[in-house]
């Protein structure tokens, strides 16, 4: 190992009123707080800075592409060009095509479509009933609480992906179901499993503003509950569980590209980024000649994608400091 | 009238005989960190010497830069964000540049250092036995079975009860005062020559205070070391330190001999010192003398004398001019101030702070009438051991 | 001790509700049932599958009969493919697969964890002993990238690109260890892999946030100050106490890891317990599903009693507060 100091300096080191942590190891720095300075506004918010605001232009450019895909200049994402099957990346197919001759291009911004469908409303059922379950449970406490998290607790001991698949193979059973209701219920089982997750997160956050001052005061001073819910303690949560949000629709369009390969993803007759990895890879095993784009194109998508919501998540819980429990 | 008056450079080393003894000199170190608000000046300008075998008491409130001058000395201050000069000898050799690597032959066998808070300097998962016995093995090459037997009276010299059942135990089952007396232990284990002991009794109950400063004292002596002993209380240094060095706003304000010291305090902020020590003779309400405000901002430091905004005999010139390191009447002391303390210069800059109502003046004369009782009580606690 | 009792009160009682959640799968499937499996049969086939799903009995009865089943070694069958029982001589027993499957997940699994964990244990070490600099920014910027690649995506580039492309290993199918050991590794190698690279980034920044936080106590500047090596600091003294938090996530990461394992499996075709499920879906085996999600239930549940357990014996604090409670 190479030589100097221990120093277990982060590049920025906080200071706040002048008591300095100069990026230190546990230095006693015992300066003294500046005179007269109120408690400053602590100067650690994490600018959005060039790789935020690539971030931001994805997801943008990508949530335009899934909604403007119907009207966009593109071929249809089931049209086969037969006189170019299996084609590398062209101009007329900026992605190549599949080995029906199926455009990737239009077929990876169809896929967004229905990626991002099932992840942001499962994302926002799960916020809606986990988000009510865990400022309730956090605001009463009591036996509410604890019968609550120990409901999380329980769905939480069996795994996502194994819960979401037994939800998935039990709602959406029916061979002849159809393609929008087997989407449908794709969505309510993902939104379910991720109920506990997102409850005892709101949870935890709820906790702790619902211990402040000024909720404290609005209950003596003979506020109702759900005013001082709405009102004082719900704003304060909500930074919270948009980083959750942006967290949860990455995990959910993972989680969605898993359930395709077990074949209980969207159906693959509507694209979805998870279903084009999975036919692409049945492709890839199965058909001679067949080209690493049709699995290539829609993983990149989901990387970009993943990596981007990832980014933002990580900078809005670093401006709002939010903890995964506080408990 | 004012002693001789020396103007000296500033960071002109304190003069002193060189004597065949001496361990530590110090000469105009400063260290300053770098913060996103700036340069932050903890230590500005310090000089000292230590002698073998003796105590250097360095005393200042919490702000003032004397607990990163010890470590800033030491050479434990991490390398990045940290602008350090000057120069540190250390049995004459100077170590001021040396890299941690290199530092490290001295760390635990030369110098160590007492920590303030046992509570967290002891690793809470690594057991008391380890812990001392580590610096045995890595820089001794002892033996386990003579490791264990150093640490074991390593220990009981330290005063632990039972130190063959401590060996084994955590620290978290100990109380505060036996894991500073292992702290200690750990400092003492491979026989340092200098031991810095920064503000060792702060974090501890008022009961084991005494104690684990006589324990230090006690070892100071029996071994020979020599010690320097970090507080914010010139109480705790009184009666144990040989000289004593006040800081404020990372410099050397006034420094002497103990006795000198209390006798014959030239600096208004050591006067203020003295006067927050609270004494047991007084009534149990009557109000705790403190200096008024607080240690300047160390980035922009006020112009002329660092501590002017809070004294009582502050004049205008006090507000423009620093003064310099100055030495007093008696060799060996020095000040930094335009208007000391037992003076007439002094005296009639109080009484023209007084007629002008100057608040900090009226606090500071309200609280003289202790003020001679106190020194006595101060150097009473001096604990023969 | 009574801490002790009162998580293995809640372990069973998790384990209750889990596994009467999962019995009760069945009777959330929509409509009748026997309609989904055997879409074309008579009212008698129907009746003797009714049977064989136990359907005839109350959920109580049945939830009753799985537990004792499992107390016997006994998981129930599989039912004919032709959509009606031929289970009543059960050719086709759900814990005789179990038995194959299980132990090649688990061992999928445990090579996954072990090697994220001695992967991101140095980096994790050594980017927060280097913290600020190029070094631990680039690691920390891979890692960012590994967190957003799907496993699956980066198992099928590795299948494809090393397998088919390269044809270093088979891109499919599992070797016994003690048939042949290299080819065990081998026909291992690219599913653990696509396993580990995401688990990797967690555990690393994980370790990286506990390390930096460590290396500020007060009690590293001590050791220091003792003169010890920072090799000897950062592993003697600071990398325990900085490992608390990554085998509590570690023990959390298992649920990850059997979905994970769950999607692997079927990509590098292993038959194990995920190859089992999606088997199971696909042809509607509930009676098998039912079973399986409760078995990897199971095994997510008692790796994280053990985590509790470890946790106390690498932190003294916990053990001795344990104790005294």
């Amino acid at each position: 190992m190479p030589e100097p100091s221990l120093s277990a300096t982060t590049n920025a080191t906080a200071v706040d009123n002048g008591d300095v942590v100069a990026g230190t190891q546990s230095l006693v720095l015992d300066l003294p707080p500046v005179q007269g300075t109120a408690k400053v506004e602590k100067s650690k918010t994490k600018k959005l800075g060039i790789v935020g605001w690539i971030a931001i232009f994805w997801l943008v450019a990508v949530c335009a592409a899934a909604i403007l895909a119907p009207v966009l200049p593109i071929p249809s994402p089931t049209k086969n060009f037969l006189s170019a099957t299996s084609e590398g990346p062209s101009l007329a197919h900026p992605m190549g095509t599949d080995s029906t001759g199926q455009d990737m291009f239009s077929r990876v911004i169809w896929g967004a479509r229905a990626s991002l469908l099932v992840s942001v409303s499962s994302v926002a059922f799960g916020l809606l009933f986990g988000g009510i379950l865990g400022l309730i449970a956090g605001y009463y406490r009591g036996k509410l609480d604890t019968i609550f998290t120990n409901i999380f607790n329980v769905f939480l001991a069996i795994p996502q992906l194994v819960l979401a698949l037994a939800l998935v193979a039990v709602f959406a059973s029916d061979p002849a179901v159809s393609v929008g209701k087997r989407e449908f219920w794709l969505i309510i089982s993902i939104g379910l499993v991720s109920i506990p997750i997102i409850g005892r997160i709101t949870r935890a956050s709820t906790l702790s503003w619902a211990q402040r001052e000024f909720v404290l005061a609005g209950r003596s001073m003979g506020a109702k509950n759900k005013r001082i819910m709405s009102r004082d303690v719900l704003p304060n949560v909500l930074p919270a569980m948009f980083s959750i949000a942006l967290l949860g629709i990455a995990v959910v369009i993972v989680l969605e590209g898993g359930l395709s390969i077990l074949g209980v993803g969207v159906p693959p007759s509507t694209p979805s980024w998870g279903n084009l990895i999975a036919t692409g890879r049945n492709e890839l095993t199965r058909i001679v000649g067949a080209c690493p784009q049709v699995i290539l194109a829609p993983s990149i998508a989901i990387f970009l994608t993943v990596l981007s919501l990832n980014y933002l998540g990580d900078v809005v819980r670093a401006r709002f400091d939010v903890r995964e429990s506080n408990i | 009238m004012l002693g001789r008056r020396v103007q000296k450079q500033e960071n002109r080393t304190i003069e002193a005989q060189a004597r065949p003894e001496r361990l530590l000199e110090v000469a105009d170190l400063h260290t300053s960190f770098k913060t996103p608000r700036g340069l932050v000046h903890a230590v500005n300008a310090v000089s000292f010497t230590l002698d073998r075998g003796k105590t250097l008491g360095i005393v200042g409130e919490s702000g003032s830069g004397k607990s990163v001058l010890s470590r800033s000395i030491m050479g434990l201050l991490p390398r990045q964000n940290v602008v350090r000069e000057g120069s540190v000898q250390f049995e004459g050799n100077e170590i001021a540049q040396f890299s941690p690597s290199a530092m490290r032959a001295y760390w635990g066998t030369e110098m160590a250092m007492v920590f303030q808070d046992p509570m967290t300097s002891l690793n809470p998962v690594v057991k008391i036995g380890r812990q001392i016995t580590e610096s045995l093995k890595y820089h001794l090459d002892m033996h386990r079975d003579q490791s264990d037997a150093t640490a074991l009276a390593l220990m009981k010299s330290v005063g632990i009860p039972e130190a063959e059942r401590r060996l084994n135990e955590y620290p978290h089952q100990m109380s505060g005062g036996m894991r500073q007396r292992i702290v200690i232990a750990v400092a003492l284990a491979c026989g340092p020559k200098l031991l810095f002991a920064d503000e060792p009794t702060t974090a501890l109950d008022v009961t084991v205070q005494a104690q684990i400063l006589n324990l230090l004292q006690q070892q100071q002596r029996e071994r020979d070391m020599g010690m320097v002993l970090v507080t914010h209380d010139l109480g705790v240094v009184a009666g144990r330190a040989d000289d004593i060095a006040v800081m404020y706003a990372g410099q050397i304000v006034e420094t002497a001999p103990t006795r000198t010291l209390f006798a014959q305090m030239r600096m208004p902020y050591t006067e203020g010192l003295l006067k927050s020590i609270p004494k047991l003779e007084q009534p149990s309400h009557s109000r705790l003398e403190i200096i008024g405000g607080r240690p300047p901002d160390l980035i922009n430091a006020p112009s002329g004398c660092k501590f002017s905004p809070r004294c009582p005999y502050a004049q205008d010139r006090c507000h423009v001019e620093e003064p310099p390191l100055i030495e007093a009447d008696t060799p060996g002391h020095y000040f930094r101030c335009w208007y000391p303390v037992g003076t007439d210069a002094g005296r009639e800059a109080l009484e023209r702070n007084l007629a002008a109502n100057v608040p900090q003046a009226q606090a500071a004369v309200a609280g003289d009438a202790a003020l001679a009782g106190k020194i006595e009580t101060a150097l009473d606690q001096r604990i023969e051991v | 001790m009574r801490a002790v009792l009162v998580r293995v009160v809640q372990l069973f009682v998790v384990l209750l509700v889990v596994t009467i959640f999962t019995s009760f799968l069945i009777d959330a499937v929509p409509g009748d049932v026997t309609y989904t499996l055997a879409p074309v049969a008579t009212p008698a086939q129907r009746e003797a599958l009714r049977h064989d799903l136990h359907l005839d009995r109350s959920p109580v009865e049945r939830y009753g009969e799985w537990v004792s089943g499992l107390a016997h070694g006994d998981l129930g069958c599989y039912y004919g493919t032709s959509g009606y029982s031929t289970a009543s001589s059960c050719p086709d027993k759900v814990a005789d697969r179990v038995k194959d499957a299980l132990p090649i997940s688990l061992e999928l699994m445990f090579y996954a964890q072990l090697l994220s964990l001695l992967i991101a244990i140095p980096f994790g070490v050594l980017t927060a002993y280097r913290a600020g600099t190029m070094f631990d920014k680039t690691v920390n910027t891979t890692a960012f990238a590994l967190l957003a690649i799907p496993n699956f995506v980066l198992g099928l580039v590795l299948a494809y690109y090393v397998g088919t492309k390269l044809g270093w290993v088979d891109p499919t199918g599992y070797v016994d260890f003690g048939k042949d050991p290299v080819g065990h590794f081998q026909q291992l190698a690219l599913p653990v892999i696509s396993l580990a690279a995401g688990q990797v980034a967690i555990y690393m920044r994980l370790l990286r946030t506990d390390m930096i936080a460590t290396l500020q106590e007060d009690f590293v500047t001590m050791a220091r100050a003792k003169g010890l090596s920072p090799a000897r600091i950062l592993w003697r003294h600071a990398l325990r106490p900085s490992s608390l938090t990554l085998l509590t996530v570690a023990g959390l990461n298992v649920g990850a890891l059997i979905g994970g394992a769950v999607v692997i499996e079927n990509i590098f075709v292993i038959h194990g317990m995920g190859f089992l499920i999606a088997d199971a879906i696909a042809r509607r085996q509930y009676v098998a599903l039912q079973s399986y999600v409760a078995i990897l239930a199971l095994g997510y549940v008692l790796v994280n009693f053990l985590v509790d357990i470890l946790y106390a014996i690498l932190d003294p604090r916990i053990r001795h507060a344990r104790a005294i409670a």
